[in-house]
């Protein structure tokens, strides 16, 4: 199926990436042809087939409620771009 | 003629859940600390980070679940709900979207006149919390830059989503409240608005009474209290309906409710609405809850509101509402039963009365919380013991009633040191009846002339006199001796 | 004895070192001086850590001196691991510009688990951005370069820590495995690669690509080697929620080698369209072989396998979309300089620190969950997984391994399939129903194509990775393919 440049760039938007042009052009028809071979899928009919979504089965793997130590704060905010007051700075708000 | 609306009303209340630790990893829950010294690689997404999930945050959201009437899922998943935003360090939430721990519950609220209803609860997840951003201004739109405290991010969260089975703002504030008292009784949250551990999104549409099919709804953020709900459907109600008989369309959109001005504002219509791309979380394998887990999680449930309710009307004879007030707050109920406990069963409705009517206004008041209760249950047995031996008068108490507030002591020293004892010498009290009838022939004349009010009014001047201290069958019985005797009739 | 310390075992370095007859100093420095010579040709290394291992190797050292036996089964040895495992104060790129600069402040299990072995961590690797690739060449760095020709890549994503080991300049490293990134560059560079059953290697600490299919997993260039590191990073850890719990047993590689009673599988449909002929012939000769040494081969069916690598292509990138979202710009890694307001922020920090195919994969995973296509993409693709798992199943019931080639090709020149995604992915398509199955699979070399290695994968059944080690070790000792290594040295570069 091929993909429009309207999707791409609703699909850019969603992914929060700001694409050029170019990208643009080169990912509409790039994804196009990857989504044509995977197309191959629908050639298996799976209606009665349970989706798998972890290889190797496990459940209720949980945590005891016990608190461990922090991490130093210092050493956390050292790796911020932007930081102030101890805390993570980001710029003005925008709505998407 | 005009037509009549009904307003229908959805919530979806978040309720942060009281554990230890955060839901996916072993940072202290705890409000208040310094920013952002509560984290850790897990709650800041750090590159390479995985989510274990916490015993207890699960079972919390069950023992939720059961105590609000749910199902439970034996068969449930997380998934990764995708959005952007500074206060979510993985730019998703891990929630769960087709296979909640909890659904199909309710919440039976008890209106005013004792009727009840009630809310169904559609179904309750676990989630984690976002951050915290904190503004220059007082808007995000408004500031210029914000700042991001971690701390909160990844603190256990409940979604607990009614059905529109709501019709009106007063429905809803009855329903928040019942909703807090359950979640508090269970001990899973403290609820506590004020520190956000409470949070609610309302869903209001209106339709003409009688249609079956809803009408197009908003939904409002932003609403930081009770109160807020309130004012918010009844704004978003009447905005709707005055939409509506313009012959105007309501657009299916999500307002922000600014509760300072009393509006809201559009924050994102429909055709904006996020595309969460829901998918099963690969970090965390399934949780399988056998019927023996719930039922072991039930049997941790304390006896939750509604029971006491009833038994409250069954075994004092207490009116729905009133017991419903009384067990709208742990801590009330739990001081109803130590006082009813000391001032014995033929007191309870004599308690009752106190707490509902004086103690709740005091409280109110002065602002204090349910855990502030101004009086010990032990003072106000006391105080009730008074009464019952005819030490005071029930008029007397209510002056007690203040000094044991003011001052914390106990009713019997209270009595003693301000002299306050019911006055029960005959031969004092005659000797005051004879001056007040001496004093005020009009009165006189009227009794005379038959009128057996009369003989109330001396009663009340003889309790004015006595500054209430006087025995009121006893006053009555010597003014009446009094009258006669002045009068002649003796 | 210094000469040829690089191209000592591990096994045998640890036992040097215990015996007190090669110094944790003298190892470290034979490697570092060996990685000075020859890295600049492969470029394997993206931080070489020589001083924190000089001390490391000092403290080893001392700790010997001192009389302590338990320093560990991999004491004096040196290791490289793949730069998208977490290391506490070393810089963990991705090999990707958004953590160009990102330090950690915590250990990996694994990590943990090296250090608690007395290991020695000589530095991290270069790989394939985000562990997305199977050539080394999306590395926002540099490509790595294939020991055994220079002009060829050395198959990816674990490019650096192949090559590290393949061009002797450890004897050990970590890599990670989510679609064929262990196997396949162990089998381009002459070398044993292993991927665990999943859930057998702790996560905790590997910056996700995709989580259902990722595996941390161990390079050496003989199975007592691989053996050896898989004993001390496969393990229980309540850090990571999918971890399976589990301690492997005690895997014997001793006595003569011998595959009797071992029912092998070798699937038809590996050998489809698309397979060199001389890579077909080396697996051919191994079928020979491996029946020499006792084992019963028969030819069986994985009839799901063409769709394999459609849905690997669904469900990884999908997962990816999701994993990737942390690099914001908001609590580390790169920011762009230049913005107005948040969403700008995040679109250019995305758009500059994330390299061609990094975006390619965020926006088809993207895509695949979007509203509207989650039922004909993402959910479509799990069930061909339990297809493909289905088959898996069926076919263990008769066999206790199966063989297969690694890779369809030996390895390529660099630049040529750079414009052509797709056959790019194709490279993986022996790999890839491994991981979507979460079983162990292993690389051990089978000898050369045109003079360039070629690797024969063996499949186990889930936490069966002991027995794939014990047949790949019997395999190894009686054919010695092994021991072939690159004429790569001091001379200088080609």
């Amino acid at each position: 199926m091929a993909l429009t440049r309207n999707q791409v760039e609703h699909v850019a938007k969603l992914a929060r990436l700001s694409l050029t042009d170019q990208e643009k052009v080169a990912f509409t028809e790039q994804l196009s042809r990857i989504l044509e071979h995977v197309e191959s899928l629908n050639r298996l009919e799976t209606a009665d087939v349970p989706p798998t979504y972890h290889a190797v089965a496990l459940q209720n793997v949980l945590r005891e409620d016990k608190p461990h130590t922090s991490l130093d704060r210092a050493k956390v905010l050292s790796q911020a771009p932007e930081a102030e007051e101890g805390c993570f700075k980001v710029p003005k708000i925008t709505e998407g | 003629m005009a037509t009549q609306w009904e307003t229908v009303v959805g919530l979806e209340v978040h309720v942060e859940l009281a554990t230890e630790t955060k839901v996916w990893c072993s940072c202290k829950n705890q409000f208040g600390a310094e920013p952002n010294t509560h984290v850790c690689p897990v709650c800041l997404a750090l590159p390479g980070a995985l989510p274990v999930l916490n015993a207890q945050a699960l079972e919390f959201a069950v023992k939720a679940g059961l105590a609000l009437n749910c199902e439970i899922q034996h068969h449930s998943k997380f998934d990764r709900k995708n959005y952007f935003y500074p206060d979510s360090p993985m730019n998703y939430q891990i929630s769960q979207l087709d296979l909640p721990f909890c659904y199909d519950g309710y919440v039976e609220i008890t209106r005013k006149d004792g009727s009840t209803k009630r809310i169904g609860i559609k179904r309750i997840h676990l989630e984690n919390d976002a951050g915290k951003l904190l503004h220059a201004g007082d808007d995000v739109a408004e500031a210029d830059s914000s700042l991001v405290d971690f701390n909160r991010a990844g603190v256990p969260l409940i979604e607990i989503v009614t059905e529109p089975d709501i019709r009106s703002a007063e429905e809803a504030g009855l329903f928040l409240n019942k909703l807090r008292s359950i979640i508090k009784y269970c001990g899973v949250s403290d609820v506590k608005m004020e520190e956000g551990s409470m949070r609610c999104d309302v869903n209001v549409s209106v339709r003409p009474v009688g249609q079956a099919e809803y009408g197009i709804r908003s939904e409002l953020k932003n609403v930081n209290s009770f109160s807020a709900a309130m004012r918010g459907i009844e704004y978003e109600a009447k905005r709707h309906i005055e939409i509506l008989e313009k012959g105007g369309t309501i657009d299916q959109e999500t307002r922000s409710w600014r509760d300072a001005k009393g509006v809201s504002v559009v924050l994102r219509s429909k055709e904006d609405a996020e595309d969460y791309r829901y998918f099963p979380e690969p970090d965390l394998p399934p949780v399988v809850l056998s019927d023996e887990t719930i039922e072991e999680i039930r049997s941790t449930l304390p006896e939750l509101p509604d029971t006491i309710m009833h038994r409250l009307m069954n075994e004092f004879g207490l009116s729905a509402y009133d017991a419903s007030i009384i067990v709208s707050e742990k801590e009330f109920a739990e001081w109803f039963g130590q006082a009813v406990e000391l001032a014995g069963q033929a007191n309870a409705k004599a308690v009752a009365n106190w707490q509902i009517n004086e103690i709740n206004r005091v409280m109110n008041e002065k602002g204090l919380r349910p855990d502030q209760i101004p009086v010990s249950p032990e003072q106000i047995a006391g105080m009730l013991k008074l009464i019952e031996a005819g030490t005071i008068t029930g008029k007397i108490a209510k002056t007690v009633f203040e000094k044991m507030i003011e001052s914390g002591k106990d009713a019997e020293t209270i009595v003693k040191e301000e002299g306050l004892t019911q006055v029960a010498d005959e031969g004092e009290l005659l000797k005051i009846a004879l001056e007040i009838v001496a004093a005020n022939p009009g009165p006189v004349e009227d009794w005379k002339s038959g009128k057996q009010a009369a003989a109330q009014w001396f009663v009340g001047q003889m309790m004015k006199a006595t500054r209430g201290r006087a025995n009121p069958q006893l006053a009555m019985k010597l003014v009446t001796e009094a009258l006669r005797k002045h009068t002649g009739q003796a | 004895m210094s000469g040829v310390t690089h191209k000592l075992s591990a096994t045998r370095l640890n036992r040097l070192f215990l015996a007190g007859e090669l110094s944790a100093v003298e190892i470290a420095e034979a490697f570092l001086n060996r990685i000075q010579a020859v890295d600049p040709q492969v470029r394997a290394f993206l931080t070489i850590s020589a001083d924190t291992a000089m001390e490391r190797a000092r403290k080893l050292d001392a700790r010997r001196r001192g009389g302590d036996t338990e320093i560990g089964s991999l004491a004096g040895v040196p290791i490289a691991v793949k730069d998208n495992i977490s290391t506490d104060g070393t810089r963990t790129t991705c090999g990707s510009k958004i953590l160009g600069e990102y330090v950690p402040p915590y250990d990996a299990t694994v990590v943990e688990r090296l250090r608690a072995s007395g290991a020695i961590i000589i530095g991290k690797t270069n790989m394939d951005e985000f562990a997305m690739g199977s050539s080394g060449e999306n590395s926002a760095f540099f490509p790595t370069r294939n020991p055994w020709d220079l002009e060829r890549i050395p198959g990816g994503s674990s490019s650096g820590s192949a090559v590290a080991v393949a061009a002797e300049e450890v004897p050990l490293s970590l890599g990670s495995d989510t679609g064929g990134s262990i196997r396949q560059p162990a089998a381009l560079t002459g070398i044993v690669g292993m991927k665990p059953t999943y859930g057998y290697v702790s996560r905790y600490g590997l910056v996700a690509f995709a989580s259902s299919l990722d595996q941390i997993g161990p390079f050496g260039r003989d199975v007592e080697d691989v053996a050896r590191l898989f004993e001390v990073i496969a393990g229980s850890d309540r850090r990571d929620a999918t971890n399976a719990g589990r301690t492997p047993p005690a895997i014997k590689l001793t006595g003569e080698p011998s595959l009797k009673g071992a029912r092998l599988g070798v699937p038809k449909e590996y050998f489809a369209e698309g397979i060199d002929s001389e890579v077909k012939a080396r697996i051919e000769e191994a079928i020979v072989q491996l029946r020499d040494l006792g084992a019963e081969v028969e030819e069986c069916s994985l009839p799901h396998t063409e769709y394999a690598l459609s849905a690997y292509y669904l469900i990884a990138p999908a997962e990816a979309s999701a994993n990737l979202a942390r690099f914001d710009g908001v609590r580390y890694g790169y920011r762009t300089p230049d913005y107005n307001g948040l969403l700008e922020m995040y679109g250019k920090t995305r758009a500059e620190g994330f390299g061609p195919e990094v975006k390619r994969r965020i926006m088809i995973g993207t895509y695949a969950l979007s509203s509207g296509y989650y039922d004909a993409y993402y959910k479509k693709a799990q069930q061909i997984r339990t297809l493909v798992m289905r088959d898996f199943e069926q076919v263990f019931e008769q066999f206790d391994a199966l063989i297969t080639p690694t890779s369809p090709v030996p390895a390529w020149k660099l630049g040529e399939k750079t414009d052509d995604p797709l056959a790019m992915y194709l490279a993986d398509v022996c790999t890839i129903p491994v991981n979507l199955a979460g079983l162990p699979g292993l690389s051990v070399p089978c000898g050369l194509a045109n003079g360039l290695p070629v690797g024969l994968q063996l499949i186990g059944k889930h936490f069966d990775d002991a027995r794939l080690l014990q047949y790949a070790w019997a395999y190894q000792r009686a054919t010695k393919h092994h021991e072939a290594r690159p004429s790569l040295g001091t001379e200088g570069g080609r």
